[in-house]
């Protein structure tokens, strides 16, 4: 069994056939001392009570769960929406940054390097970089550091410093080489702030768990507001960190589990890039950054590049545990496409005036093409805001 | 021709190129000069579009060599035509995975190649290919770091196969002025069950004689040569393995 609260400890580097640590000799220690760490102050209740102190106070927990009426009205069910677009930062991202960063300092390390491909994750780091006093680095790709210009400004306000990756693709799954390499020679003072719920062990598990306060106040919300579980829950999947997140309290429910992907432009490949991001759909079985995993790729194992409307689902790999639940059969896996994509986005902002992330439109994209698969009473994941994707949608409808 | 062999007679000094940069004949070509320079065993790398273990310079060689066609089956068509010293596979997990390790165990002996070096394979991941290169009678090279515990170091030494590879510093491969006071401690503290042979920064005649002085069986130059291959310098390659080689010899223990 799968842990599926953030107090309950890491049992296993392995989900089925998947995880483990494909890694460096020079990371084996790094990551051992982070998983004692992580295991120790579990339990710690000043740890447990900083993190939920900062979580509520700094960030803005408990974020509400809120029925959409009229969307629920068109789509014939009840439909209600997991709000970490109101969450600082305006996504879920934080809630892993906040842990890890406090792991970090409890750790005694004093620099944080995190990757980032739209800047989300960056931004998230940047501020916890930021409220807690650590020195901060950020790998971002030189495309798409080009591509995400107000968030490379966002987090050089808030003091990190952003570090171009020339390397390979220039993108999401160079910076998160570059970073790896950094570690490498830096784990004595830093903390490598991985952004979902990928990675070698024990990273999948406590993002996991540092998320998966999405999921427990989603299950005591929907109990207090309908007084029974839903009968599905709906989240995009980039690296799987907000699905897992609001999953894994439900692992154990007859709760039906569906993780979106990004199904892009179709499920080819044009040159080197796979012409979506849904490594769970078109992916085989491989290794990424230190994972065995589910991820695109050529038939002789050189990584493909990805490609998705949302940048925050453009990752050629996706996290352990999710694709063992996915060839389990206990999560679905399903594709929007950048066009089912953008219509959620719309919908969702003329429907209930909220306007989500194009990651979170995703799951609402989906969930308007096949309402019958959600039963009668659904929460979608509304992973974050759509500010960001403003430009992006723009561009993509030639305005 | 075995692993142990490059070992037999003295200091072994192990060469790192990474196939088809900028083309398979450069590569044989360097080879044939790198083995003529008196280099005792080669590492040919096969080059990964994700390389978490290597700096800059060894990234660069390998995105070169993807982009003009190198793959895992003419890897080993190239490798089969380098002879002459004992040779070891140095690359990533999942395109050993990807080809199947039985499959990869049966293409390395089918070309001659003794041995496989595997940098993300740590000892816990390693089973299937281990019991792979059994079967085909390949020595499995594992590494160990500064940071490895003493214990762990004792128990890699004792299963890697061939020699052990000693990583001599923390961080990713590429020239580096320094060699630590860390990798003289490295050394020191793993067992000499077998050959230890020291990689990752070394790239002067200089700091390869250190590490003899030091004790290490063999010395591992990677970046230093990929540079000068990369530039197209195959006579300051030469020069820089036959300067290497004499250096080493110099300091050797006397037997
Ligand atoms: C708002 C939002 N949702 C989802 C994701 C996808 O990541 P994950 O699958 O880890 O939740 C991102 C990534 O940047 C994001 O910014």
């Amino acid at each position: 069994m799968m842990t599926t609260s953030h107090t309950s400890p890491l049992e296993t580097a392995r989900f089925g056939s998947f995880g483990g640590g494909f890694i460096p000799e020079t990371l084996v220690q790094p990551l051992r001392e982070l998983a004692d760490a992580y295991l120790s102050l579990q339990a710690d209740p000043g740890f447990l009570e900083e993190l939920g102190e900062l979580l509520s106070r700094f960030a803005g927990r408990p974020t509400p769960l809120c029925r959409a009426d009229r969307l629920g009205q068109a789509l014939g069910r009840r439909i209600y929406l997991k709000r970490e677009d109101l969450l600082h930062g305006g996504a879920h991202k934080l809630n892993n940054t906040l842990g890890q960063a406090l792991i970090a300092s409890r750790m005694g390390k004093s620099r944080l390097i995190a990757e980032t491909g739209a800047g989300q994750h960056g931004v998230a780091t940047a501020i916890v970089g930021a409220k807690l006093g650590f020195e901060t680095q950020i790998y971002m790709g030189e495309v798409d550091i080009e591509r995400q210009k107000m968030n490379v400004y966002r987090m050089e306000l808030l003091g990190a410093e952003v570090i171009p990756v020339r390397s390979g693709s220039r993108t999401l799954k160079d910076a998160i080489n570059e970073a790896m390499r950094d570690w490498a020679g830096s784990y004595e003072t830093t903390h490598y702030l991985l952004g979902t719920a990928a990675g070698p062990y024990p990273y999948p598990a406590m993002v996991r768990d540092l998320q998966s306060v999405i999921g427990q106040e989603a299950r005591s919300q929907i109990m207090e507001q309908e007084g029974r579980l839903p009968d599905s829950i709906v989240a995009c999947v980039g690296g799987g960190s907000n699905a897992m997140g609001i999953f894994a309290p439900f692992l154990s429910d007859p709760t039906r589990l569906i993780a979106v992907e990004a199904g892009g432009r179709g499920p080819g490949q044009t040159g080197r890039t796979a012409d979506n991001g849904a490594s769970l759909a078109f992916g085989s079985k491989g290794v990424l950054h230190g994972a065995m995993t589910k991820i695109l790729q050529d038939p002789f194992g050189q990584i493909l590049e990805s490609y998705s409307v949302a940048a925050g689902l453009d990752y050629p790999g996706v996290g352990p545990q999710l694709a063992h639940l996915a060839e389990t059969g206990r999560v679905l896996t399903r594709l929007a496409s950048d066009a089912q994509a953008v219509r959620g986005f719309r919908y969702l902002s003329q429907a209930e005036g909220i306007i989500p992330a194009l990651e979170s439109a995703h799951a609402v994209g989906y969930a308007l093409e096949e309402p019958q698969q959600l039963g009668d009473l659904c929460i979608i994941n509304v992973s974050g805001r759509g500010d960001k994707d403003l430009h992006t949608v723009m561009e993509y409808e030639g305005c | 021709m075995r692993v142990a062999d490059a070992f037999s007679s003295g200091p072994a000094l192990i060469v790192y190129l990474c196939m088809g940069d900028p083309d398979i004949k450069t590569t044989i070509e360097a080879a044939r000069r790198v083995i003529a320079a008196g280099a005792d065993l080669l590492e040919l790398g096969l080059p990964h579009s994700d390389p978490i273990a290597d700096g800059p310079v060894i990234q660069a060689a390998a995105q070169r060599a993807i982009a003009a066609g190198m793959d895992t089956d003419r890897y080993f068509q190239a490798a089969g035509k380098i002879e002459g010293i004992p040779k070891v596979f140095m690359g990533y997990y999942n395109m050993v995975f990807q080809r199947g390790v039985e499959r990869f165990a049966a293409d390395c002996a089918a070309s001659g190649i003794s041995g496989l070096i595997v940098p993300d394979l740590p000892p816990e991941e390693a089973n299937p290919l281990m019991q792979a290169c059994k079967r085909y009678d390949l020595d499995l090279i594992f590494l160990v770091a500064p940071n490895t515990p003493q214990q762990r170091a004792e128990e890699i030494a004792a299963m890697s196969s061939g020699f052990v590879y000693l990583v001599s510093r923390s961080g990713v491969t590429g020239a580096r002025k320094e060699v630590l006071d860390s990798t003289r401690e490295l050394i020191a503290r793993v067992p000499a069950v077998r050959p230890r042979a020291v990689g990752f920064g070394i790239s002067t005649p200089d700091q390869a004689a250190q590490m003899v002085a030091a004790g290490a069986e063999g010395v591992i130059v990677g970046s230093a040569c990929v540079d000068l291959v990369g530039q197209g310098r195959l006579d300051k390659l030469e020069e820089l393995v036959m300067g290497m080689k004499k250096e080493m010899i110099k300091v050797a223990p006397k037997r």
